[in-house]
């Protein structure tokens, strides 16, 4: 199995993310926003968390027109999976891969918890598989811009169609309306998430509850 | 040519910036704002002459770049 991390200037987990794949059995490339292309063999993309190009503009707006993200349009547009956690929901729904937008936090303040409750709420697909429907689990969050909102046509159509991945437990730190935490393409392949997998990937580091993510994920695009 | 582009959120999205300045203002004694909205003004120079074609431009720019239009509206002036 072959992971491509993108950093772009201003990334911060991407060597937290390509050490989460290569945990869970990946061979891992490192790859730089001015790429052009993504590396042969591919199998999953991974957008890392950060303050891409110093969140100007918008959170994840200028490294949504960077070169590697065309490539990453392309790969998402031949089926090929994404994964992205934080700064990378926000380049993904910039990118229009993902509906809705990521607004700065309705409390203001930037929210920095090591363990926050979230329900896995579609266990079905490759990213999620490894914690299962309904599972109740607990990951690190970061961010100050995670307020995730669309207009409620939309937000129905994604409930409706089982692309709401996670959910915050009790109520959205930041906001997020109907506490929405994570959000599916149509085709279940690109993921966006604001909680941090790649954080709790060693027991040691406080928890290994993210792992199962890549874990899942490996034997899903093993087994396809 | 100057363009100036105003970015504001749509009609309806929650601004708490916005009223977090509102509570700030009434804090410091300035009675009667009834609501604020923050957005962002951003100035280009274009070299083009033609002001329709230039108003177009600009707009194209607003839709791939500088609005998020999902929760965001735009207005451009030229000048």
């Amino acid at each position: 199995m072959h992971a491509a991390v993108v950093t772009f200037p201003g990334s911060n987990c991407d060597r937290d993310l390509r050490e989460a794949f290569r945990k869970a059995g990946f061979r891992v490339s490192a790859v730089w926003h001015k790429d052009t292309a993504l590396p042969e063999s591919v199998d999953v993309v991974g957008l890392p968390g950060g303050f891409s190009y110093g969140d100007y503009l918008r959170c994840g707006a200028i490294a949504a027109q960077s070169p590697v993200v065309r490539a990453v349009k392309d790969f998402a547009g031949r089926g090929g999976h994404v994964l992205g956690v934080c700064n990378g929901f926000q380049v993904l729904t910039e990118a229009g891969l993902l509906p809705g937008a990521l607004m700065r936090n309705a409390g203001l303040r930037f929210v920095c918890r090591p363990a926050e409750p979230l329900i896995v709420e579609n266990g079905e697909t490759a990213f999620t598989r490894g914690w299962g429907a309904g599972a109740g689990i607990a990951l690190p969050i970061a961010h100050h811009d995670g307020n995730y909102q669309a207009d409620a046509p939309t937000l129905d159509r994604l409930e409706g169609e089982g692309r709401v991945a996670l959910r915050y437990e009790t109520e959205a730190a930041n906001g997020s309306a109907r506490r929405i935490a994570g959000v599916l393409s149509e085709n279940g392949r690109v993921l966006g998430m604001m909680p941090h997998p790649e954080r709790a990937v060693d027991a040691a580091t406080g928890s290994d509850q993210g792992a199962a993510l890549f874990a899942g994920l490996a034997g899903a695009l093993a087994a396809a | 040519m100057k363009a100036t582009v105003t970015v504001m959120l749509k009609e309806g999205v929650l601004d708490p910036q916005g009223e977090a300045v509102r509570a700030a203002l009434g804090t410091l004694g300035f009675e009667g704002v009834e609501s604020v909205r923050q957005g962002k003004v951003i100035e280009l120079d274009l070299a083009a002459t033609d002001r329709a074609a230039a108003e177009a431009e600009v707009r194209r720019m607003c839709e791939e770049l500088l609005a998020n239009t999902v929760i965001e509206s735009y207005r451009v002036e030229l000048s």
